[in-house]
């Protein structure tokens, strides 16, 4: 007997998807990712921003849709593809620039940069660049809030890669044996760094996996917002009322290369361009011009909007200051008398 | 002769059960998590009877899975509980090693001040019951590399006894290391005995002509040796360091400017290890109170063998650490 039983999201009744204001809302948060992420470009070229550089274009679908679904009291663990993740939970744009520009004004001081972005205040516990590495610790976070009584979740973002890891396959069995309020989120992109799914997993369908440890696992069209936004609100709901942990696979795809620092060797261009068809910024807006009347017009007052933003943050994190060598060593430990 | 049977004295293990029971009742924040910690009572039998006293949510059982199990300690950490993570080997904590280093360590540190991650890991180290390379290492030493976390070794029963509870405190990851030689062992406990202060080693003898400088399973060894040497005359002051991270290196220091000699004696391996940084450390800083080279009896360069007399040739053992504090006196 399982345990649990694996459902289709894309069977049965989810309810209408959200409104027109709705719609419009979601493609602006993507637009805000897509654009940042697109100065970050500029700014890497530049020599303003250094070091790995993970950008998330094409998988904007992702991060908005997901955090449709979260209040401020769940928690967010996460990869280092994560501006995209940050920017969704409400991290403002100037303090995610301002840590890629190395400045003490940057949500983790300068000492985190792009792969390291925290806010505790909006409970966001990174950008963890170990592979798999932040898994477990979303667990703990989901076994404080069920050992408390808090009608939480967790959400722990990862990659198709990190399927491959121990860590994964561990904290899933954990999870389940204890059912933890966790909601796995594999942003399966269908490439681990260079290699291609078919070439790290034996058995590529990833919710498969997931369900042989009693989670309820679906596989869900990742770059369609309205449809992640379903999935994850179907799964985190279940997820509070106690159904044990979700384990969601989000069919994506990034546009760009792992990282800045790859030449993207290993993809073909027309796998790429085939991909693009459906962006889903492209996707989304295509909906709203059949549905809601959206035009043009709506889009450049959009595109407007998030432009002002980025310039506002763009100016702000150049403004930040640079935390001196002095305080070098601060952060190793707790200061004194300030215990958590 | 009738009534009860005269209370044995208690063991390192009872000392270490004890603490981990006062601070469960103390602070509901606090829980036991580990392999067969609850309904088999500890590897060791360290927990033994807390499952029954504190119910499977606070001592809790956990799949064989290192890395996650370690990880949910860091998040339920960062989440406000204050667990206590027993991991039963130094050997087995390499597959937590990720978790311990990338995560536990760093936290604080990569998020500009905002993750504390205050977890207390447990675990066995050390060889002398011919368990063999996989059971018998002493990788303390690695662990006192890592900035960011707070390494202790107990080598008494009022270490024992009383370094959890300031573990616990810190908001700072504590990595405890109990000397699997050491649980059997019977002691008096000091009644007027206090919680530790983690900063500071201790001096366990005074003596005025070597400085003998270890610390854990040890320490004993140290102290027999300080005996032996006392028949010829030789008075060896002990100093245990106690806290491997971090290092306090003033009590050493102190004791070896007033006996102008050191021997350090560590079971783990001599290349890059523990004693090389203490003996650096006297060479740094203490170089002109020095009347001989500093020794070192430490570990052989060797994986733990199972044999008895291998694992005997392996460790330090008393009459090495007489002659090596033979020679530095001259």
């Amino acid at each position: 007997m399982t345990r649990r039983t694996a459902a289709d999201p894309h069977r049965g009744s989810l309810g209408p998807p959200g409104g027109r204001e709705h719609r419009h809302d979601l493609l602006r948060e993507m637009l805000r990712i897509r654009r940042f992420e697109e100065r970050c470009v500029e700014l890497y070229s530049a020599g303003e921003i250094r070091g790995f550089v993970h950008l998330c274009i094409g998988e904007e679908a992702v991060s908005v849709g997901v955090h449709q679904a979260l209040t401020p009291e769940d928690s967010v663990v996460t990869t280092y593809r994560e501006h995209g993740h940050a920017l969704a939970r409400g991290i403002p744009m100037a303090a995610v620039l301002a840590e890629m520009l190395g400045r003490v004004t940057g949500c983790s001081r300068g000492r985190g940069g792009s792969m390291h972005l925290f806010d505790v205040g909006r409970r966001f516990y990174g950008g963890h660049g170990i592979v798999a590495g932040g898994i477990p610790v979303a667990a703990g976070l989901a076994l404080a809030d069920r050992m408390r009584g808090r009608p939480n979740l967790t959400c722990c973002f990862f990659g198709d890669g990190a399927v491959a890891e121990g860590e994964f396959h561990e904290t899933a069995n954990l999870a389940a044996l204890w059912d933890l309020p966790l909601l796995m989120v594999c942003e399966n992109n269908l490439y681990a760094m260079g290699t291609p799914l078919a070439r790290e997993h034996a058995q590529i369908d990833l919710a498969a996996r997931a369900a042989s440890y009693g989670l309820v696992a679906w596989a869900v069209d990742g770059m369609d917002v309205l449809a992640v936004e379903r999935a994850v609100r179907r799964a985190a709901q279940a997820v509070r009322e106690g159904a044990g942990p979700y384990f969601l696979e989000l069919r994506t795809y990034r546009f760009r290369a792992h990282s800045m620092y790859d030449p993207d060797l290993y993809r073909d261009k027309a796998e790429i361009e085939q991909w693009k068809q459906r962006d889903p910024i492209t996707l989304l807006t295509d909906r709203m011009r059949a549905e809601d009347g959206f035009d043009d017009a709506g889009l450049d007052l959009v595109e407007k909007e998030v432009s002002e933003e980025l310039e506002r943050a763009v100016e702000e994190a150049g403004k930040g200051g640079l935390e001196p060598p002095e305080d070098l060593l601060r952060f190793v430990y707790s200061p004194a008398g300030e215990r958590p | 002769m009738t009534g009860a049977k005269a209370a044995r004295e208690p063991t390192y293990r009872d000392a270490l059960r004890e603490a981990l029971r006062e601070a469960l009742a103390a602070d509901e924040r606090v829980f036991l998590m580990g392999e067969d910690v609850g309904r088999y009572g500890g590897a060791f039998g360290v927990s033994l009877g807390l499952l029954d006293e504190f119910g499977p949510d606070r001592v809790r059982d956990t799949p064989l899975s290192e890395s996650a199990f370690v990880g949910a300690g860091v998040g339920a950490a960062i989440a406000g509980l204050r667990p206590i993570v027993e991991v039963m080997t130094v050997n087995f904590s390499l597959l937590a090693l990720d978790q311990i280093l990338n995560n536990a360590a760093t936290l604080l540190h990569m998020s500009g001040g905002q993750v504390a991650v205050p977890l207390v890991i447990r675990m066995t180290t050390g060889a002398g019951r011919q368990l063999a390379a996989q059971h018998s290492h002493s990788l303390e030493g690695w662990y006192a590399h890592i900035p960011g976390i707070r390494v202790l070794a107990p080598a008494t029963l009022d270490d024992a006894r009383y370094m959890l509870a300031p573990a616990l405190a810190d908001p700072d990851p504590v990595v405890i290391f109990e000397h699997g030689s050491l649980y059997n062992v019977t002691g008096t406990p000091d009644p007027g005995a206090a919680p530790v202060d983690l900063d500071s080693a201790a001096v366990r003898r005074a003596g005025s002509d070597v400085t003998l400088i270890t610390h854990g399973g040890s320490l004993g060894k140290a102290l027999e040796a300080a005996e032996r040497l006392a028949t010829d005359s030789i008075e060896a002051e002990v100093v245990d360091l106690r806290t491997l991270r971090p290092l306090d290196d003033a009590t050493a220091l102190a004791s070896v400017a007033r006996t102008h000699r050191a021997v350090v004696i560590d079971e783990g391996w001599r290349t890059a290890g523990l004693s090389a940084e203490v003996a650096a450390r006297i060479a740094e800083q203490g170089f002109y109170d020095l009347d001989a080279p500093v020794e070192r009896v430490c570990g052989a360069e060797v994986p733990v063998p199972y044999a008895r007399q291998l694992e005997e040739a392996a460790l330090p053992q008393v009459a090495g650490i007489v002659a090596a504090a033979r020679r530095a006196v001259g």
